[in-house]
């Protein structure tokens, strides 16, 4: 029978033929928990009677959602999990390393046509490469250090074909937030996103990623990005090595004929850069609809968009500005690897002379814990993922979502801006 | 844990998309105390809301109810705030499977028209919840079996203590 990309890696896991709607109890191979989840999955671990993680070259810590550490209270947690993974001789990232889903990839944590576990809600983001990546909370992370299984009950599939290409200023952000706004907040709740189509094929990894990550704003169990089109030299390097010269990419694409509970078909050339408004994030505009928006905060980071490419695309557009009075820039490269690599192309010299600020490698402002948390009253535009009411830490702040572009042509212009107006030299 | 299959008490009601950073802003979450969790509970929705909880009350959302992220901290802040069940139009999935695997019961009741301050009567075992005040009875989805012996045993922890191995027994 025919199978969706979601059917084919957990019919793979389990030994047999699932289905939709099957609950399957299926081996993990990868799993990761941050300083927001890992506490408490240590407890719970320790509760279950765990006494060894399953597997301690499956299993990996991040610290990056509180980091450094803003008070005594969350530094204690933090040398909890240190203590943890000497213990059980787990990898653990520390501070600055990077954004935990950044790191997975680069570090080649999971391949294509794996099942990894994060105890994150973003972890979608790793089907950029063809893996069943869940996100779930620290309990059921617990039950799989302690076990090395999961139950899942096989998710239905929401098949996106994208076709087209995108215009000068527009990229994967202004996708899937054009796809969010469409669907809903709730447009996926319980499935598979599966992204394919010859828009996808010609995206780099860094834009995979961006799709994928951004099904948990419309409830996604996961996205798999098909991949046709990726190329085995695109991955980083620790992932090359597992997967060999060449990789079992093309296997892991959706067969013709699968079952789908809807498909979706996008066009990509019509459409211009697009924005979330307050407060959700399926409240999307097209970025002229918003145009003239007074801004006081631009932050570039987060899971969804910091990598070298978006750093890039910053730089184009600040090259030669300076940022609007009253308006700061705050950027949170996604790894210690992607800054490193920008600062020796030059694009962090070309964004701080702009007048950026770095921060720590993280999450940062996105969480809202410290290192950038808005006024009352102020107005934010920024590259993550989530606007909900107080997110960036701040219930009487506004957020507004948009790509790197669109938060970098604000914070040049004081107000948002159509980007392409910025990068076509329309506005100053 | 003796699991408890029938609650009755006040409803608290919120919205459509209530979401993680709602029940519990990002800021509070970094702690193993749930005592600090439920202090904040719902405090960006509404800052009275957790001091009028009486414990066995019956938390009432809309649709999509825990959107966002992972954080466990929201079903742990709504049990330790004494909220003894959830009932919703609609879940989001992370918040369905946390709660259920920390032993809070919650229940999808598609449509239900409950109102702040109405008496609700929940049975787990019928599927049955009542709204006593507007004297209407609504029919709850039937969760996963493996869900149901979870939420039986008082959640994961306890589930797996005991030898739970997701295999649905009978």
């Amino acid at each position: 029978m025919p199978q969706t990309a979601a059917e084919k890696v957990l019919s793979r896991k389990a030994g047999y033929a699932v289905e939709a709607g099957d609950i399957a109890v299926v081996p993990v191979d990868g799993a990761m928990a941050t300083d927001a989840t890992a506490p408490f999955a240590i407890k719970a671990f320790e509760s279950m009677g765990g006494a060894r993680v399953w597997d301690p070259a499956r299993m990996a810590l991040v610290l990056d959602h509180a980091t450094p550490a803003p008070n005594e209270r969350i530094s204690t947690l933090h040398t909890l999990m240190r203590r943890f993974a000497a213990e059980q001789r787990l990898r653990l990232y520390e501070v600055g390393d990077g954004i935990c889903h950044q790191l997975m990839m680069e570090n080649g944590h999971v391949a294509p046509g794996e099942l990894f576990v994060g105890a994150d809600s973003h972890t979608p983001t790793l089907g950029a490469v063809g893996a069943f990546a869940v996100g779930v909370g620290s309990t059921d992370l617990a039950a799989v250090m302690h076990t090395g299984r999961i139950w899942l009950k096989v998710p239905r599939t929401l098949r996106v074909e994208l076709t087209g290409s995108l215009r000068p200023g527009t990229y994967a952000k202004d996708v899937i937030l054009h796809l969010v706004g469409a669907l809903g907040i709730a447009g996926a709740t319980y499935e598979a996103v599966e992204f394919a189509g010859p828009t996808v094929a010609g995206m780099t990894l860094a834009s995979r990623m961006v799709l994928a990550n951004m099904v948990a704003e419309m409830g996604a169990k996961t996205a798999l990005v098909d991949t046709a089109g990726l190329e085995a030299q695109e991955l980083p390097a620790p992932l090359r090595q597992r997967l060999g010269a060449s990789g079992p990419l093309a296997e892991l694409s959706a067969d013709p004929g699968a079952s789908y509970r809807a498909v979706h078909r996008l066009d990509v050339s019509d459409l211009g850069a697009q924005v979330a408004v307050p407060h959700l994030p399926d409240n999307v505009r097209d970025v002229r609809e918003v145009a003239g928006v007074k801004v006081d905060m631009a932050f570039i980071g987060s899971c969804t968009n910091a990598r070298l490419e978006d750093l890039h695309v910053a730089a184009a557009v600040l090259r030669g500005r300076k940022l609007a009075a009253g308006v700061r820039l705050i950027i949170a490269a996604s790894s210690r690897a992607v800054f490193n690599a920008a600062l020796k192309d030059g694009t962090v010299e070309t964004l701080s002379e702009a007048g950026a600020t770095f921060i720590t490698s993280g999450c940062g402002p996105c969480v809202g814990t410290h290192q950038g948390v808005p006024g009352d009253g102020e107005t934010v535009i920024s590259s993550t993922n989530r606007n909900f009411r107080g997110r960036m830490g701040n219930p009487n702040a506004n957020v507004y979502l948009g790509s790197p572009a669109v938060v970098a042509a604000a914070a040049v212009a004081g107000h948002i801006v159509d980007p392409a107006e910025v990068l076509s030299g329309v506005v100053a | 844990m003796t699991a408890v299959r029938t609650f009755a008490g006040a409803a608290h009601v919120v919205g459509d998309n209530v979401d993680t950073d709602r029940i519990i802003p990002g800021k509070y979450t970094k702690t193993l105390d749930t005592a600090d969790l439920a202090a904040h509970l719902l405090e960006d929705y509404d800052p009275e809301l957790a001091g009028r909880i009486a414990p066995g009350d019956v938390l009432v959302a809309g649709e999509n109810f825990g959107c966002g992220s992972s954080r466990e901290q929201a079903p742990l802040a709504i049990a330790a705030a004494g909220i003894a069940v959830v009932l919703a139009r609609s879940f989001a999935r992370i918040f369905f499977r946390n709660a259920i695997n920390i032993g809070l019961p919650v229940v999808e009741v598609p449509g239900h028209e409950i109102q702040p301050g109405a008496r609700v009567r929940v049975d787990l075992i019928r599927g049955e919840v009542v709204d006593e005040t507007a004297g209407r009875t609504y029919r709850a989805t039937r969760m996963p079996p493996v869900m149901a012996d979870i939420l039986a045993a008082g959640g994961l922890v306890p589930y797996l203590r005991s030898g739970g191995d997701y295999s649905v027994k009978g």
